[in-house]
Order: C-alpha cells, then structure tokens, then sequence
C-alpha cells in the first residue's frame, strides 16, 4: 500500500460563517446597518447602547440584540430607549454565533429598521473567531479596566473595525492614561478609529452618533424615519 | 470542516484518507491544541475516523507600505515593520484556517 499527497487548498468554510454571509445579504436587502459590540464583561457596553439607541431612535428606527448566558436584565434595560429589543440567553455558552442571530430573527418580528446593534457576551476571546454578520464591529475598552487590553487581546482588537474608549468620566480615579490607551490600539491596528465616551455624562456621544449616521448614508442605505 | 473534506473525497470517487495537513494562522482565532483535541473526536463515525490531522502553523506576515515588502511583525500586538517601524494594518498571512492537502493511500 502505497500514499499519496491530494492537493485541495480549500479555505474551511465554518458553518457559522456561511450563515453569517446569508446574514449580511439579507441586512443588506432589508436596508439595516448592523453593529456588534464586544467588550470584556462590565465595560459599559449596555450602558453605551442604551444612548446610542436614545439618541438615534429620535430620526432612526433602532433594534438591539442582546446575548448573556442568564437574565433579561440587559434586555429591560435596552427597552427604555426601545421597544425592539431581544434577549438572547446562551446558558453556558461564552460569545454569540450566527445561528443563534438567525435563531432569534426566526421568533422576532424584527421590521427592517435602520440600524440593529448586537451586543455580544461579555469576552473578549471567542467573539472574535465568530461573524455574526455585521457590518461593522466596535469593541469597546473602558478607563476602569487599563491601557494594555489591547495588547493582552489583539485578535478582538484587530478584528473590530471601531474602538471606543469608555467610562471616560473614570480616568482620574482609575489613573487611566488615554494616549497610552490609544497607542495600544494603533499598535494592534493601526489607523482604527477609536472615540472616547462616557455614557454617564454624555461625554463623545455625538462624534459616535455623527459616525453612525454617516456610515448608514455612506452604505446608501437611509430610510426615511417613522 | 470533516464535511468538507468528506465532500472532496466522494466527488474524487472515494479516498482513503491517511491524513489532513492544515495551514493554520497565528491570527485564525483557532487554537491548534484544541483543534487536534477535538479533531479525533470529530472525526468518529464519519469517513475520516482514524486519520490523522497535521497542522502547519502560519505566522503573521504584514505589507510594510514605506520599505514595500513582506515583513513579520515584531508580535501579535505589534502590528508594525521590525526594520522601519511603519505601523501597517495590511495583513499578508495569518488568518488562513485552510486544508492544504490530504494524504490518502490506495
């Protein structure tokens, strides 16, 4: 018996990542820019969405996705700012994947609005291997928890496309060095586009909802709001 | 993954497949322990059960834009040119997660 080498050179097309091209085809029919947020847990994420979705449900139609392992709290929450809010719980599991997006779209009456934001688990590890078919993914790195995160966790880092520096009202007590922030993202990718924001003071929101607004005119996508 | 190279297999008329050899990335997301953890695993009660799975590992290589040629990066967190230091974002390799070739006997 004798061996041979096959020559295949196939990329291993993950199933997650079929679905989630499916996924972005279909935001992308229904005229809906979609944003994923990663974050380690206790970064701010929900407390930055629940403005972004205040301040830009006031000309656009907004929905947020949202996935812990237990409770609704987050989902409760997010529903001040707006009704179209779902909460995905995955029990055990550390980061949302596509089918569980494709999962919750099956049961949501979710009617194409401008902008759906998914909030992932809090982790800055496995949500970076998993497309979730977004069209843009910010991951958020706040005062309290140190400049070097992004050194510590460079494939979260160099697969978002935005940075925002949060909890901004917290650097004097937390003795949080921004510019030393800012040079660890340049470093792991470097021109990222990053903002500084407190969602307790309103701090940098606008420059963030500015951003937005021109990406979704950008993609040509604008819709007339309700 | 095993799908896949299941599909290959049969529309080649059916190798015995000895090996998988895998070109994998440093920037992949995808740990190799865990992968050839896993692999065997995997691999049971489908056609590839028995075979073995090979890893080549692929490190990150960027497009310096200043010196215009490939270079390594001095880290993963360091995404720069180790000569002229010209931070680049162009990445040339290291995210593969590919099946390079199959060893199969007949």
């Amino acid at each position: 018996m004798s061996t041979r080498m096959v020559e295949v050179r196939a990329k291993v097309m993950k199933q997650n990542d079929l679905l989630a091209r499916a996924l972005r085809e279909r935001f992308h029919n229904e005229g809906t820019f979609v944003v994923g947020l990663v974050s380690s847990p206790g970064s701010g994420k929900t407390a930055f969405l629940e403005k972004l979705l205040a301040g830009l449900a006031t000309t656009y139609r907004v929905a947020a996705l949202v996935g812990d392992l237990a409770t609704k709290n987050d989902a409760d929450r997010l529903q001040r700012a707006t009704p179209n809010v779902w909460q995905i719980t995955t029990g055990t599991i550390c980061h949302l994947d596509a089918q569980m997006i494709e999962t919750a779209l099956r049961e949501w009456q979710l009617d194409a609005p401008d902008f759906l934001f998914i909030e992932n688990v809090g982790n800055l590890v496995c949500p970076s291997s998993y497309d979730l078919g977004e069209e843009l993914r910010m991951v958020l790195l706040s005062a309290t928890e140190g400049e070097d995160k992004p050194l510590k966790y460079p494939t979260i880092f160099n697969s978002s496309d935005v940075a925002v520096i949060t909890k901004m009202d917290m650097t004097q007590a937390a003795e949080f060095d921004v510019a030393v922030a800012r040079r660890n993202i340049e470093s792991v990718r470097p021109g990222m586009r990053t903002f500084e924001v407190s969602s307790k003071t309103g701090l940098g929101m606008e420059a963030v909802f500015e951003f937005l607004k021109a990406q979704i005119a950008r993609e040509a996508r604008m819709q007339p709001a309700r | 993954m095993i799908d896949q190279i299941a599909d290959e297999s049969a529309s080649r008329g059916g190798l015995n497949v000895e090996a998988v050899l895998m070109r994998l990335g440093v920037f992949a997301g995808v740990d190799k322990a865990a992968l050839l953890f896993a692999y065997g695993l995997a691999c049971e009660g489908t056609p590839l059960e028995g075979s073995r799975l090979e890893i080549e590992t692929v490190p990150l290589i960027v497009f310096c834009p200043v010196c215009r040629q490939e270079r390594t990066p001095p880290s993963l967190y360091e995404l720069c040119c180790p000569k002229c230091l010209t931070p680049t974002a162009e990445i040339v390799s290291g995210r593969e997660t590919e099946v390079a070739s199959l060893e199969v006997s007949e």
